[in-house]
């Protein structure tokens, strides 16, 4: 047992410290171990050059059997949708559907190289093309780009095609992006990414966006504004048309957040608000699955101004069809295109499981998911609101926003709250989102559980309020089911073990 | 509610720096203020002896778990020695802010850039202002 | 078919506890005049019937399943052990989100920091993040963090026109919002011409290991070079190749960056793919994405953890080193399975395996008339071969009557490269295969016209 030495210690440990749940794969197997069979060479070996070869390759050296044992240990550590409750606030955490995970497992899918003909892929073009057509659809835009790779990349693509039409149009003036303070941190990030700068305005007392500093901030040089709809918090803003008109008023354009996105499906269409760009979230809205963090996908929706500029190739009919024949689908690049934002063509993997999803759903099924995705948030939030401080006592949306605190319970924080609810054995909250409330739990149910699940959560939210009262240690302490307690993160960040194998010394 | 230390005879700013002028050469650091929200230092990227500090500009960044923080020049001059022990200790920001945690030490270019940086007890406002 | 649970008497239950009496209500902020637009979309199917369609659409592709293929340029058919999708498939690993709560996420934090942990011993850097979109994005951030690392002082990247035309494309769309000048890609500059253009105001030169037609160029005074001027150097490079190569980290690289897909992940029409990015532990500020590091819970309990999060956008925002959120987290997962599996000993045989199947397709393609194979540098799994007749032509006769997915045509990217086809070759193509190949290559005219079953 045993592999080569690891100059590199891990964390030292005292002698009575538990064991780590489980070694690393570095830490098994054995000198010579292969987990796979490969064919003998059918072919004469060419000689290969010597002086251009590695002489050490660190990588495992066990068998298959240790592979699949390792490896379902580790899943077995992991809380996921398919153990539990897993309400975290804008992620929108519902079911993903087996059958999404066959469909893109086919290999007419799963093995079609991204370089063939167009003409032997035809299948997969078309699959694009109408996804391009549902997703334009559900939003009211025109045209849709499925390239980028997730909803930050969607952004970054939304924010370009901005910066491009002003230039188009001779103004280059237009530098400023206005993101309200209650922005998922991607919004200003990706405004910087692109070269633009962000003009934060803070919300009114409600919450929402104050409309008198959004009048102050509008002018010449606003190229435009980036929102979530509903917002982040959860609730829809009222006055959203009036937003929209002050910014268009001044000749910016309007960019929506998309990935709230499940309290709007068949409820309103971004166009209509009169929205000019937005992204879609696949792996939330459109439950392709969340995978440890990713791939995702986060396809850009533009209404006519902004068509010209989307990033591409995107999927365009070539020939049109007619009764007998399907159309010739091929990919073309936007005349204005703000360029390719990754190799080849997206996610294509997960653009078959959201496919397969809406097909599943259809128009009703899509209305049916805002509804009950609505319905089991606002559940949540009645019955609760009497025990959680809210903010905001309002209709929310798919998602609402409590504080993890009382201002009669000295010490007890929306962390001490979240690690509580793990020993319920459900995932906590997000915590400290949206940044506009202190000590926010953002609570976010989905449409795919049922009433006994929010009423599990709703009880064990309820109980821990009040043992926040009586046994305060309880939760400070927490969790104490988990398969590890709290990590020290000072200490991670300190130490900053980040590869657990030694660095050869570079050749002089 | 925490009580945060002011010493008197420091200027303060409103991003949390204080700086102790002593003729024609100052100490900058973070105030007991910033330490406390910003919670266990793990990391300090400090300018190089030499280095030009301009009034009002970005000077250093801290970092913890949870935040990473600029830290802003409250008054211009040339750097003319900084605390290397926040290399290997950066929680010393943490454990003695307005002693071992200083941050570097400027010969003032314009002395009266502190004129118009708060006192003790404007500044000790000025946080419980946003507590 | 919905995934939706409620029953009526749940709604009705629910709508009570909320104090309105319809679902209709729950809208009642939205607009009145926008409200409830009408979807014009096909209705909902059931589970078989959407399953028809889908089989339906998938059979009208032709695929590596059906088709031999020698089909590279950045996107491999490399041999996938079947313990990865049995992994991939554990809902623990796939239906989990990112692992912001560690007492929750062991199993992908601890997988994420053994990936970093092979990614490094592969490309000989120091550290590694848990993952970008793909090679391209990877090879955009690592000029970003060039940009950051020299404070906007030097705004000149060098990238070699062996790079990957599509990465260059990306790269160059990453930063049209900034002083980033990007140069040297337009002609056939050598490594050599490279070197020359290095200058004060260059933060970062880039090249392929292999370039994008297959080849080692030789790097030998590269780093000095680079170092000498100042500046960074990033090679962007192919992950099995390094199964028998030289690391990176051993010819001086700073950064390296390049696509994880031949790493067990599935060809799926281009995505979702795997970016990796390594690098040497001063710069490890400045990455972008996420990063797992090794700590120990309360219990002293050895654990994982994402750390150095005040880089990322939720913390940082405008002042993040990207704005990245989700990843390809899976992907990472994928890699990593397939690194354990594979090991020291597979990943070199796999590796062994492309180079000496390509070299004999690459020996007996050069040997037929009219056929000529650039064998003027050392090359790996692809080569480029010059064809009597257009690439194009040439593909669909290969597909039509041999049942081949042929080589890229590289004329589309080069103009100067008309007629010339980059073949790529891997341990997935048999002797038979190649045969066949060679065969069908050698006197087109002859069987247009014939039928071939296949």
């Amino acid at each position: 047992m045993g592999t080569a030495e690891m100059t590199q210690p891990t964390t030292t440990q005292a002698e009575s410290s538990p064991p780590p749940l489980e070694p690393l794969i570095y830490e098994l197997g054995a000198p010579g171990r292969v987990g796979v069979s490969l064919p003998k060479t059918d072919v004469p070996e060419a000689p290969l050059p010597e002086d251009l070869l590695r002489s050490e390759l660190d990588l495992p050296e066990v068998s298959e059997i240790d592979v699949v044992r390792h490896f379902v240990r580790l899943s077995q550590l992991n809380h996921a949708i398919d153990t539990g409750f897993y309400p975290l606030g804008s992620c929108t955490m519902k079911y993903n559907p087996k059958l999404n995970e066959d469909m893109a497992r086919l290999p007419g899918f799963a093995l079609a190289h991204p370089l063939q003909d167009p003409n032997a892929t035809q299948g997969a073009l078309a699959l694009m093309y109408t996804l391009q057509q549902w997703l334009a659809e559900i939003s009211g835009m025109k045209a849709v780009s499925l390239q980028p790779a997730a909803g930050a990349q969607g952004e970054f693509a939304g924010i370009l095609m901005i910066r491009a039409y002003h230039l188009a149009n001779g103004e280059a003036h237009r530098t400023k992006i206005i993101v309200p303070d209650s922005a998922h941190g991607t919004n200003p990030a990706t405004t910087a990414m692109a070269g633009l700068q962000v003009v934060e305005i803070p919300s009114d007392a409600n919450g929402d966006v104050d409309l008198d500093k959004l009048r102050e901030v509008c002018g010449e040089d606003v190229a435009g504004m980036m929102i979530t709809v509903p917002n982040t918090l959860g609730v829809f803003e009222t006055r959203i048309q009036e937003i929209v008109d002050i910014i268009h008023g001044c000749g910016g354009l309007m960019y929506m957040d998309g990935a709230n996105m499940n309290a709007m499906l068949g409820v309103a269409k971004p166009a209509d608000l009169g929205f000019d760009v937005m992204h879609y979230n696949l792996h939330k809205t459109f439950s392709t699955p969340h995978g440890g963090g990713g791939p995702g996908s986060g396809p850009v929706a533009v209404n006519e101004k902004l068509a010209p500029f989307l990033p591409g190739p995107i999927v365009t009919v070539i020939e049109e069809g007619d009764d007998d024949t399907p159309p010739l689908y091929g990919f073309t690049m936007p005349e204005k295109s703000i360029g390719r934002v990754k190799a080849f063509w997206g996610n294509f993997g997960m653009l078959v499981r959201a496919f397969a999803y809406i097909a599943a759903n259809g128009a009703q099924g899509l209305r049916d998911v805002t509804n009950h995705a609505v319905l089991n948030a606002n559940y949540i939030r009645a019955r609760l609101k009497d025990v959680y401080p809210m903010p905001f006592d309002r209709m929310c949306g798919h998602e609402f926003v409590c504080e993890g605190r009382w201002k009669d319970v000295e010490g007890v924080h929306a962390l001490d709250i979240s690690k509580r609810l793990m020993d319920y054995g459900m995932h906590p909250p997000t915590n400290y989102f949206p940044l506009i409330v202190p000590e926010a739990l953002l609570i976010e149910p989905t449409e795919t559980e049922s009433k006994e699940t929010c009423d599990r959560f709703i009880e064990a939210m309820l109980k821990i309020a009040e043992e926040a009262r009586t046994n305060p240690d309880l939760l400070h302490e927490a969790p104490h089911n988990t398969p590890v307690g709290r990590v020290d993160d000072v200490l991670a960040a300190k130490q900053l073990v980040l590869c657990c194998r030694p660095i050869p010394e570079p050749e002089a | 509610m925490a009580e945060w230390k002011t010493p008197e005879d420091l200027k303060y700013t409103e991003n949390d720096e204080w700086i102790r002028v002593s003729g024609n050469t100052a100490r900058i650091g973070l105030t007991d203020y910033a330490q406390d929200n910003l919670s266990d230092l793990v990391f300090v990227e400090l300018p190089d002896v030499g280095d030009t500090l301009t009034k009002g500009e970005v000077f250093a960044s801290v970092e913890s778990v949870k935040a990473a923080s600029d830290v802003y020049a409250p008054a211009s001059g040339k750097v003319i020695a900084v605390n290397t022990a926040l290399d290997n200790a950066p929680e010393t920001i943490n454990s003695d802010p307005y002693g071992e945690g200083w941050i570097v030490e400027i010969e003032l270019s314009n002395p009266a850039d502190i004129n118009d940086l708060l006192d003790a007890a404007a500044y000790a406002k000025h946080c419980a202002s946003r507590a | 078919m919905t995934y939706i649970p409620h029953t009526d008497a749940d709604r009705e239950a629910m709508l009570a506890a909320i104090g309105v009496s319809s679902m209709d209500e729950l809208f009642d902020r939205v607009p009145e005049s926008l409200r409830f637009p009408k979807l014009d979309l096909p209705d909902g199917l059931s589970e078989l019937e959407v399953s028809a369609e889908m089989r339906g659409l998938a059979a009208a592709n032709a695929h590596a399943g059906d088709y031999a293929i020698f089909l590279g340029a950045g996107a491999y058919n490399h041999f996938v052990p079947s313990v990865v999708n049995h992994i991939l498939l554990r809902g623990e690993f796939y239906t989990a989100y990112t692992p912001y709560q560690p007492e929750l996420s062991q199993g992908t934090l601890q997988a994420i920091f053994e990936y970093q942990s092979m990614m490094c011993a592969l490309t000989g850097m120091e550290v590694a993040n848990a993952s970008h979109y793909d090679g391209a994005t990877s090879l955009a951030e690592a000029a970003t963090l060039a940009r950051a690392h020299f404070r906007g002082k030097r705004t000149k990247i060098i990238l070699s026109p062996g790079i990957h035309p599509q990465y260059r494309a990306v790269a160059r769309t990453y930063h049209q919002g900034n002083e980033l000048k990007f140069v040297g890609d337009k002609g056939s500059a050598t490594i050599p011409d490279l070197i020359d253009m290095l200058d004060e105001d260059t933060a970062m030169l880039v090249v392929a290991y292999p370039n994008f037609f297959g080849q080692i160029d030789d790097f030998s005074g590269l780093a000095q070079a680079v170092h000498d001027a100042g500046a960074l150097l990033c090679m962007v490079v192919d992950p099995i190749a390094l199964g028998l190569f030289k690391s990176p980290g051993e010819l001086g690289a700073d950064i390296v960056v390049g696509e994880g897909q031949p790493l067990g992940i599935p060809l799926s029409f281009g995505g979702p793919y795997l970016g990796f990015f390594a690098t040497r532990k001063k710069y490890v500020r400045q990455i972008a994405g996420r990063i797992v590091g090794e700590t120990v819970d309360k219990h002293g309990r050895r654990a994982y953890v994402m750390t150095l999060r005040p880089r990322e956008q939720d913390i940082r925002r405008e002042k993040a080193t990207s704005n990245i959120c989700t990843n390809q987290g899976l992907m990472a997962l994928a890699a990593c399975v397939y690194m354990s599996a594979m090991g020291k000993h597979g990943l070199r045989r796999a590796a062994e395996l492309s180079y000496h199947k390509a070299h004999y397709a690459a020996e007996q393609i050069d040997a037929l008339e009219g056929y000529s194979v650039d064998r003027s540098k050392p090359f790996f799994k692809e080569f480029v071969v010059t064809c009597p007749r257009p690439v194009a032509e040439l593909n669909e006769y290969l597909f039509d009557h041999w049942g081949i997915i042929g080589g890229y045509d590289l004329g589309q990217d080069y103009p100067d490269r008309a007629n010339q086809m980059l073949i790529a070759v891997t341990e997935m193509n048999t002797k038979e295969e190649i045969d066949t190949l060679v065969e069908a290559l050698r006197d087109p005219d002859a069987h247009i016209g014939h039928e071939h079953t296949h």
